[in-house]
């Protein structure tokens, strides 16, 4: 019976295989050309983030995980404290 | 002090990427840090294999060329706290890459891991010699199979001459790891025994790992075969590879596979 289980549950992983390409194809072809998108997204963002806060670049940590219908793009930039503000 | 081990072949297909996971997954395991670098600009796959490929927002190029920072890139594996990916670009060519930026960036993750290991690139040109250039230890992947021993050859000689340690006048350290084996292939002579290709390549054995439906499993999965199934016959052989890796002297044997009756009846239906 265990066999029998781990039989079908093995059979399974081509469909995962399947899924996981057409999401990571999709993007891929997506950005096609655009190449640098993150890159160009983190310094323009940083460089409005900037005009009000000194940052460290080495304390800016950008986490992305692409989903089937949304990704999601995490940008955590750690501000030295409110008192660097600077004053516009 | 660190290591840095390249995983090459010259031929492709034979599971460069593959023995990349599954060795430094093996390694991390046991407690090293570890990380895994794509060094296949262009068509970058270690991510796929990892199960990391969602995650990807920089790459070694990225990297080389300043655009990110090295903490930035490196993505931490989910599964085991201590191993890492640096993923190669999907988008740029090989030119990218530079001698000196490859260095420093070699240098910094020396500073920050155990073991460094470097999937390579097929072929000999300049991505395969970039991706050996710094390494101290190579482990070159070879299939019993004519073409494979060939290319294996000819990469042994890019080990002898293009890296830096050859280069300096010391000898690089050189493993074989053969895989796809079938032992009952290789019994009934109709494939290339370990000894043969052992003779002809005249370098010493990391380890036999056995051809098993386990490693398209795990690459469907997107986890590393020594964490999808570790007692599963690749994933042994691919742990104790490790284990010679990091100086353990162990007896090369090819585990075998334990099938169930119903992997036996059904295990070699195709669709």
């Amino acid at each position: 019976m265990n066999n029998l289980l781990s039989f079908f549950r093995r059979s399974r992983s081509a469909p995962v295989a399947r899924e996981r390409l057409q999401v990571l194809l999709a993007h891929e072809r997506a950005l096609t050309g655009r190449s640098d998108l993150l890159a160009t997204l983190q310094d323009e963002i940083l460089a409005v983030i900037a005009k009000h806060f000194t940052i460290d670049r080495e304390k800016v940590q950008i986490k992305l995980d692409r989903g089937e219908s949304v990704s999601t793009l995490e940008i955590d930039v750690e501000v030295p404290s409110i008192a660097s503000a600077k004053v516009a | 002090m660190a290591k840095v081990v390249v995983v090459t072949s010259g031929k492709g297909g034979v599971g460069k990427t593959t023995s990349t996971a599954a060795l430094g997954a093996a390694l991390a395991q046991e407690g090293a840090t570890v990380v895994v670098v794509d060094f296949d600009v262009g068509l970058r796959n270690l991510d796929l294999v990892m199960g990391a490929e969602r995650r990807v927002v920089f790459d070694l190029i990225n990297v080389v060329q300043g655009d990110a920072r090295l903490s930035q890139a490196l993505i931490r594996d989910k599964r085991v706290e201590t191993l890492s990916l640096l993923p190669a670009s999907q988008t740029r060519d090989k030119d990218a890459l530079t001698q000196e930026g490859v260095q420093k960036v070699i240098a910094e993750l020396r500073e920050k891991f155990d073991w460094v290991i470097c999937d390579s690139p097929a072929g000999i040109e300049k991505g395969a010699v970039m991706a050996m250039r710094h390494a101290d230890i190579a482990i070159v992947v070879t299939n019993p199979e004519v073409s494979s021993v060939r290319d294996s050859d000819r990469i042994i000689g890019l080990l002898d001459s293009k890296t830096e340690k050859a280069e300096n006048g010391a000898r690089i350290d050189k493993h074989l790891l053969l895989t796809r084996y079938d032992p009952a292939r290789a019994a009934r002579g109709e494939m290339l025994k370990t000894e043969d290709v052992l003779e002809i390549l005249s370098i010493p054995l990391l380890g036999i790992i056995p051809e098993s439906e386990e490693v398209l499993r795990a690459s469907n999965l997107g986890s590393p075969v020594t964490l999808l199934s570790p007692t599963s016959s690749p994933a042994r052989a691919y742990a104790d590879a490790a284990k010679r890796l990091r100086g353990e002297q162990l007896e090369v044997v090819v585990p075998l596979e334990r099938k169930g009756l119903i992997s036996r009846l059904f295990g070699r239906k195709v669709a």
